[in-house]
């Protein structure tokens, strides 16, 4: 098809490449036009530097613990080399504080801020048409929260490490060595910027709609943003007051936590649940955003089920809030609540199930690409559904009995947090890199990068259900002998996953040097982001955008003249603005 | 849809990275108070708003995690909550929620003074409503320091000794609290007369309110003192507040005991009852014969920690071998309401209601510190003429938070200081 089949009273609209004086990349130079910036796009890359570190910290802590449990004595961190780095400590310490600073890194440093931060900041905007988030300067300073965060978790590592889980219990978190003040500052501190995020996203959401863009034109993944962020701002307060009373309780024995003083622990652990279990949907519920979207637009068919996407986000927003209690079912809670916990647990799978069948029925009769970001699309629905079905295992009482604390447990949060959330971050930042630098990446490299993700992935993490329901404890530094072949096949897939995810951060990279010119629109997406230049210029959009259906394809072409995806769009009046200098001749048509 | 087009076109001129905080300057399109991103000062108003709503509901859940504490903790020791709660002076408490009441007044009038271009009337305002936060933080600071002199602190800082309620000696805390004030205070008058030397203008405007509002903070002061000091002459409910000099001495307590003592007995009939509701008055404890026992065993040390007091107290209980998570069982039979006080006075029980005060009334007065800062920022905008009937924002926004922080006050008078 070309653009000769345009009808009559309808012209293409393709805003063909950005100069660098509208790319937002290259319309202002130096440092500190990057480190002073108010626009949400840079501040998204910043984000997405500042992730990417995180996850590269917290994913060399991972390949620390498996090598370490590689075999039942640990081979790694009772070697001559960490002797002779930390003689003082003791391998099964060093362990602890590996598994810890693996876990607080990467909930509080990476995946949180991932989806949301990164790419959420870059694309909530752009989606939504508009010119910037409704407060750029909050948004920049909670992008130096997050650096201020990070930096209290690199001194937390630098002073004395971190040895309590990422959870900080109590009384073990009182009475320890350990940096805890420094740490929970840090998540002190990362909380509100994570709360300021959320903040922005909503009053963008509500008020710098343009005209058309109702509630229900929205894309999905604003949907999911906008629930995460109710999350965001509704929890996040109530885990700075709990560490903030952590860091009274340690300075002055306030009596709260601490049993020493007549605290009640369990009344900590209430407080803690009551933010981090809706926090594990702030990193899965942007993931499911970027899934629809995916699925929809590498299907080339309009999603199924908008309105039941679109409103089980909110659901699982609001339940999540009711079955904190399931993280305690062996903290002592009395029988009733116990129930009433797991039960509340179950109808979260409702709204998560309503996702997954309404991505497979999107994906039912469409013309299906299978592009890198569509193949992490599929893996992330396969892993999640293992993901999310194990996760009823824990949820029932009788079985979390026999499964509290064991491998079961981080095999299940790996597959719904690495499996889930991670493979939809991955595909989102494979899906909107064109977008974000311009360039193309390697089809074939990218695709390399998810098989080996996969198979890494479910190497690693399959053989810890057998684990875990065969009675290995979580956070143990050494193990009885029968369990190290599956041990060891744990470690050999996470050295897989561990190649999978340079191979892909090597493919990104790579495209920065020799990548085609992205164009505006490589995979034929319908939403907004995909109207503007790739990368978007300063602004954003040349000319106000004109709000249709985020998941109408059929006035997307194939334009063989071009080699790229237009747009065919109802003729309207040029809004006279300078004019971009690389404007195709047929656009005036 | 217009607005958009010419809001991109006046915004393209911009550098961006950097002119992004200076708006859209002296465009007729896009006032100097529109943000470049916004297309009218609705949209602006509107968004700044609903952030502000945002806000306060993260700041509501922010205390509703103490509020919980203190509904958990005051649910499992009631006698806790109730007895020590009349070591707070129920008037300081009073006259700091009025003084709050007033200042949200001032600041929705202040808002309303924005809103109708009465830039004088609107700077009146905001200096009265910062005044009356200054007063709220000298009576504080009066609070404190005297609770500080007491020993009674959170649980594993707990010094209270009731043998020995009233300690000579000790650091002058409220010199400790009251120096940063003093030093705020020099500076804003220097401030002012180098301005009025130099015949700067706007730099005076600003002074002039700015000192008012330091000077406001030693009115409270002041008047903490005053009211202290009262409690301890006029009504016995208080004598446990002798203590109210600023130089840390306690004149004359023996006296105010053993009228309180007499006092007490007279207006409680009930014994369990009495020995309840008078512990705070600690010199009628320690004259009564039932609780001599126990309150020498607690004071037998003057300078005890709270650890070696709770290590004591321990000692103490695993000897009775009772099991009682809320009393000790002691031998006599009757004893278990009667030994209540004793619990409470316990520092571990005693310690964690200061805890939760504290929590709760440090991080309100955290929030009063910042409300202190935006609210000189607008000031200083006001005296700036910044606001018209148009841009008034940023008045409305702080109103709003403000009004949260008066809210949040006026849940905790009554839950700290009304519940014996």
């Amino acid at each position: 098809m070309s653009a000769g089949s345009v009808p009559s009273g309808y012209e293409v609209n393709d805003p063909g490449y950005p100069t660098p004086q509208e790319n937002y990349l290259t319309n202002s130079k130096g440092i500190l036009s990057w480190a002073f910036t108010l626009d949400h796009k840079r501040i998204g890359m910043m984000y997405l530097i500042g992730v990417t570190s995180a996850f590269l910290l917290g994913g060399l802590l991972a390949l620390g613990i498996r090598l370490h449990l590689f075999a039942p004595d640990g081979i790694l961190f009772n070697n001559a080399l960490f002797q002779w780095l930390a003689p003082d400590k003791a391998p099964n310490d060093i362990y602890n504080q590996v598994f810890t600073l693996h876990g607080a890194i990467m909930v509080f440093l990476f995946i949180i801020p991932s989806v949301p931060a990164a790419l959420g900041n870059f694309l909530v905007p752009v989606m939504l048409g508009a010119k910037d988030v409704a407060f750029p300067r909050l948004n920049l300073s909670s992008f130096y929260l997050w650096v201020g965060g990070a930096l209290f978790f690199v001194m937390a590592l630098l002073a004395s490490g971190l040895d309590t889980g990422w959870t900080f219990y109590t009384p073990y978190s009182t009475t320890t060595d350990s940096s805890v003040i420094l740490a929970t500052t840090g998540a002190f501190v990362l909380g509100f910027s994570s709360i300021f995020t959320g903040l922005n996203f909503i009053v963008t959401i509500n008020t710098m709609r343009p005209p058309g863009m109702t509630w229900f034109r929205m894309p999905l993944f604003l949907w999911a943003t906008y629930s995460t962020s109710i999350i965001q701002v509704l929890a996040t307060p109530v885990l700075g007051i709990t560490l903030l009373l952590l860091i009274a309780e340690r300075t002055l024995h306030i009596g709260i936590f601490d049993p020493e003083y007549n605290g009640d622990p369990v009344t900590f652990q209430h407080f803690f649940w009551f933010y981090s279990h809706p926090a594990v949907y702030i990193m899965i519920l942007p993931a499911f955003g970027i899934i629809s979207e995916l699925i929809s637009v590498h299907s080339h068919k309009r999603i199924f089920g908008y309105r039941f996407i679109a409103y089980s986000s909110i659901a699982i927003a609001l339940l999540s809030f009711i079955v904190w209690g399931h993280h305690m079912f062996t903290s002592g809670m009395s029988p009733i609540t116990t129930i009433i916990f797991s039960a509340l647990t179950f109808t979260v799978s409702v709204p998560s199930a309503i996702k997954v069948f309404n991505w497979v029925a999107t994906m039912f009769k469409g013309s299906i690409s299978l592009t890198t970001p569509m193949v992490y699309a599929i893996a992330f629905i396969f892993l999640f559904t293992i993901g999310g079905l194990t996760g009823l295992h824990l949820g029932t009482l009788a079985t979390d009995m026999h499964l509290h604390d064991t491998y079961f447990v981080v095999a299940h949060f790996h597959y719904v947090m690495v499996g889930g959330t991670v493979v939809a971050f991955l595909g989102g930042v494979f899906h909107w890199w064109p977008k974000m630098v311009g360039k193309m990446y390697s089809e074939a490299g990218g695709l390399l990068s998810a098989a080996l993700v996969f198979i890494g992935f479910n190497l690693t993490f399959l053989p810890q259900f057998i684990l875990g329901s065969r009675g290995m404890p979580r956070r143990y530094a050494t193990y009885d002998p029968e369990f190290a072949p599956l041990h060891q096949m744990s470690t050999y897939g996470a050295l897989i996953l561990g190649v999978g995810l340079f191979v892909a951060l090597f493919v990104l990279l790579m495209s920065l040097y020799n990548g085609k010119k992205a164009p505006a629109n490589p995979w034929g997406g319908a939403t907004l982001e995909w109207n503007c230049t790739s990368p978007p210029p300063f602004y954003n959009f040349e000319r106000p955008p004109v709000v249709g259906d985020p998941y109408e394809f059929g006035d997307i072409r194939w334009d063989t003249e071009l080699d790229r995806y237009v747009k065919v769009e109802p003729q309207r009046e040029r809004v006279p603005l300078e004019t971009p200098a690389e404007t195709p001749a047929h656009a005036s048509e | 849809m217009a607005t958009t087009d010419a809001g991109l076109a006046s915004d393209a001129h911009e550098q961006p990275g950097h002119g992004h905080s200076d708006h859209g300057h002296g465009d007729h399109d896009h006032p100097s108070y529109l943000a470049h991103h916004f297309d009218t000062p609705e949209q602006q108003f509107d968004s700044g708003k609903l952030g502000m709503w945002l806000f306060l509901v993260t700041e509501v859940l922010f205390f509703s995690g103490m509020f919980c504490a203190y509904a958990i903790f005051r649910a499992w020791r009631p006698e806790v909550f109730e007895g020590c709660s009349q070591f707070l002076n129920t008037k300081l408490g009073a006259i700091n929620t009025g003084v709050l009441l007033f200042s949200s007044f001032t600041m929705a009038w202040g808002v309303r003074c924005a809103q109708k271009e009465q830039h004088k009337l609107l700077t009146v305002m905001l200096a009265t409503t910062l005044s009356c936060a200054t007063v709220f933080l000298g009576v504080k600071a009066i609070e404190y320091s005297h609770k500080w002199h007491l020993g009674l602190l959170p649980a594993g800082l707990f010094s209270y000794d009731p043998s020995n309620p009233h300690p000579v000696g000790g650091p002058n805390y409220l010199a400790y609290i009251c120096a940063p004030f003093v030093a705020i205070t020099i500076g804003v008058a220097i401030w002012l007369v180098v301005s009025f030397l130099r015949g700067a203008k706007f730099q005076l405007e600003c002074a002039k309110p700015l000192l008012v509002v330091c000077l406001c903070f030693f009115v409270g002061v002041g008047l903490g003192t005053i009211l202290e000091s009262g409690g301890e002459e006029g009504h016995h409910e208080d004598d446990h507040a002798v203590v109210a000099s600023t130089d840390g001495a306690a004149p004359e307590h023996g006296e105010a005991h053993s009228h309180a003592d007499g006092d007490e007995h007279a207006e409680h009939e009930e014994p369990a009852a009495e020995a309840v509701a008078s512990l705070p008055a600690a010199g009628a404890m320690s004259n009564d014969s039932a609780d001599l026992a126990v309150l020498e065993r607690l004071a037998t040390d003057a300078t005890n920690t709270g650890l070696q007091d709770e290590l004591a107290a321990r000692k103490a209980q695993s000897e009775r071998s009772s099991g009682g998570i809320l009393y000790d069982v002691s031998d006599d039979a009757s004893a278990t309401v009667a030994s209540a006080p004793e619990n409470v006075l316990r520092p571990s029980r005693a310690g964690v209601f200061f805890s939760i005060y504290y929590c709760m009334t440090g991080i309100h007065a955290i929030h009063i510190l910042a409300g202190i800062g935006v609210l000189v920022w607008l000031l200083v905008r006001s005296i700036r003429m910044d606001f018209n009937r148009n841009y008034f924002g940023p008045v409305d926004y702080v109103g709003l938070y403000w009004h949260i922080v008066d809210m949040i006050w006026i849940y905790l008078f009554p839950l700290m200081y009304l519940i014996r």
